[in-house]
């Protein structure tokens, strides 16, 4: 006689651990695959995305470094021009700064430069956002920093399903990719599908599917957006939510396809306003849309000062909800 | 390797050297020196621009190091590394076409003198940003080690890459990790125009690299015998697994850092005092006490040499420029590995 057992076909999981779950599939997958960076071994990594792995795949696949950013990133990039799979960690955006020349001269430059020679398949998780009162030198967005290198894949990761399919694919890439993690929103949980669907994050994600406005974002700060879609919605104001999610190259397709439906937009992001990747976006659209358009493309952004410790401060640094409610009620009472 | 810090060390006068290999080693040397005074030729007849940085004087170190490599050994180098690239193995030709800025030059001509590639003889480039290739050396030589393969990376760089944070941060992690790579440092003593003693408060740059736990010696980059006698004890350590060395050659640029440079900032009897010191005629010196060859030996190498030239001038010369549609290729892959 048997019985039979009905298997759960879905899954409450943080962001944090959708990550992990990646990054496992990732090493089990490819032997080619190690991780590198501050941290991430002994200790779990400093946002315990790494947890665990260390005892599971040992110190030559989940190797601790010393505080070294250029030294982590330029072999990395040595390492993934010989035949390896790299995965390299650092911390913050804003330590990754010290890496820049690594990664802009050497991972940007060396294919087009040798005349495609040597790719530089390396994937550099590194986290950006405010939120946890870490000040200036811990919370910036420099998403648009990296958008601006040709050369690169940026990629922006802030759901679950995403997070669990974020490292297969970006490792599937030949060349360079930069992935931007969120520890704002690292404990928030979904419930998602036991097995992981396939995700293409080169493409833009429609998060929220609306007909009179189209809000463009991406990062953390999209789920503040999808707040104001649903406090917009009981103003009668149906908004569509596409998280970009590949911010180089940007899938203009699916926001162009958006904007023709809708005739309006608003383009959110979390770092600073000028000269952003939401400027790119709003600029893509005027060039390539101008004729959809009711209205201007609005823009809201972080305040252009360095993120401050104080949490009142903070709060009234970040786009939050209200601003971009009244951004979409500027852009619909125009045109 | 066990030995630690051996930094005072410097090595007795080289044995005997054989007919064959002594005269390969002039033949090397005397193929970068006169490439590059063809080089400074067509700099002036305008065919080469951009920067053009000179390795005049410094060709025993190039020559004597790649006399002990493996063919599938692995080279990183720097903006100065004609040198390098000609004595690894790099045809003539297509160094010549890259420079020429043409499409059959090693880079497409993308990139010219200071970044010349060739994945086929494991040429990791010059690299144009002052130690930024010294962390790429530690990455392709883990890789190697990783993967199993008994090979060994030499990491090229001149005494002002010290100066910068990517030097110790990579030979750092290069110890910490055992990484096979050998740390060349070819200290020419200035840094464009900063003088060593200007720019370190500690010039023995061994002393530096051996505070890493990095075995680490000087050698005489003037005397290729000397260099290749220096460079092969520490490859052979490097290949059994005792991780990464480290050498100091003292060496000297006899040109201006590059063309652009008045050399307002040397004595002109110092940069005597070092011609006096030129490998090329000491090792001649050498080959005719032991009987290994006369003038007439030495003009046909000459001559052999200036037609190897010529040709690889004429391939420049014939070679098709890259057509601008090309322009945006390999910012990506074309095709998955």
């Amino acid at each position: 006689m048997s019985t039979t057992t009905v298997e759960p076909t879905t899954v409450t999981l943080t962001l944090r651990e959708a990550l992990k779950q990646s990054l496992r599939d990732a090493l089990i997958r490819d032997e080619r695959v190690f991780l590198m960076g501050e941290d991430i071994g002994a200790y779990g990594g400093c946002f315990a995305v790494t947890m665990g792995l260390l005892d599971e795949f040992g110190p030559e696949r989940i190797r601790d470094t010393p505080l070294s950013e250029v030294a982590i990133i330029g072999t990395a990039i040595g390492a993934a021009m010989n035949g390896m799979r790299p995965i390299a960690e650092i911390m913050t955006c804003n330590f990754s700064l010290l890496a820049l020349d690594q990664i802009v001269n050497n991972a940007a430059t060396l294919l087009h430069m040798s005349g495609g020679q040597f790719n530089v398949p390396v994937v550099i998780r590194t986290t950006a956002g405010a939120g946890k009162q870490l000040a200036a030198q811990h919370s910036h967005s420099f998403e648009p920093i990296f958008a601006h290198i040709p050369g690169i894949r940026v990629l922006s990761v802030a759901t679950h399903e995403d997070a669990r399919g974020v490292l297969c694919q970006a490792l599937e890439d030949p060349d360079p990719v930069v992935l931007f993690e969120y520890p704002r929103i690292m404990t928030m949980e979904a419930e998602v599908p036991v097995e992981p669907a396939p995700v293409d994050l080169g493409s833009a994600a429609i998060r929220r599917a609306g007909s009179d406005v189209t809000l463009v974002t991406y990062g953390a700060i999209q789920h503040t957006v999808l707040e104001a879609a649903a406090t917009l919605a009981k103003d009668g104001i149906d908004a569509e939510v596409i998280d970009l999610r590949s911010l180089r190259p940007l899938d203009d397709a699916t926001v162009l396809a958006s904007v023709a439906r809708t005739h309006r937009a608003v383009v959110v992001e979390e770092p600073w306003r000028t000269l952003g990747v939401g400027a790119e976006v709003a600029a893509r659209i005027t060039e390539e849309a101008f004729y959809d358009l009711d209205a201007p493309v609005g823009r809201i952004a972080s305040a252009e000062v360095p993120m401050p410790y104080a949490k009142h401060l903070e709060e009234a640094a970040l786009p939050q909800v209200p601003a971009i409610v009244a951004a979409v009620h500027r852009v619909m009472h125009r045109g | 390797m066990t030995e630690r810090p051996s930094h005072a060390t410097e090595l007795a006068p080289p044995p005997d050297v054989s007919r064959e290999h002594g005269v390969h080693l002039l033949r090397e040397m005397l193929r970068i020196r006169r490439f590059e005074e063809r080089c400074v030729e067509l700099y002036s007849a305008a065919k080469i621009r951009g920067f053009l940085h000179l390795y005049i004087g410094e060709e025993a170190i190039a020559t004597g190091v790649m006399a002990t490599l493996e063919e599938d050994d692995a080279v990183v180098s720097t903006y100065r590394e004609h040198g390098h690239a000609i004595a690894k193995g790099i045809g003539m030709g297509p160094i010549m076409a890259e420079m020429f800025g043409k499409v059959d030059g090693v880079a497409r001509g993308r990139g010219g003198s200071m970044h010349l590639f060739d994945a086929a003889t494991r040429f990791y480039g010059g690299n144009a940003i002052v130690a930024g290739g010294i962390p790429l050396a530690v990455g392709v030589a883990l890789a190697d080690r990783m993967q199993g393969r008994d090979r060994v990376t030499v990491c090229f760089f001149g005494e002002g890459a010290v100066d910068e944070g990517a030097f110790h941060e990579s030979i750092n992690l290069a110890s910490l990790w055992d990484v096979p790579v050998l740390f060349a440092c070819e200290n020419n003593r200035y840094s464009m125009g900063m003088a060593l003693e200007r720019a370190e408060a500690q010039t023995d740059l061994a002393l530096k690299a051996a505070s890493y736990a990095v075995p680490a010696w000087h050698v005489d980059g003037m005397d290729v015998l000397a260099v290749e006698e220096g460079t092969r004890r520490a490859i052979t350590a490097i290949r059994g697994g005792g991780g990464p060395v480290f050498i100091e050659y003292e060496t000297y640029r006899f040109r201006a850092h590059s063309m652009y440079d008045p050399d307002l900032y040397r004595d002109p009897a110092e940069v005597e005092a070092w011609k006096q010191r030129d490998p090329i005629p000491a090792l001649i010196g050498t080959l005719k006490q032991l009987g290994h060859l006369d003038d007439v030996g030495v003009a046909a190498l000459e001559a052999e040499v200036e037609a190897e030239i010529d040709e690889a001038v004429a391939f420049a010369e014939d070679a098709p420029l890259e057509p601008v549609e090309d322009l945006h290729r390999f910012v990506t892959s074309e095709v998955a590995p």
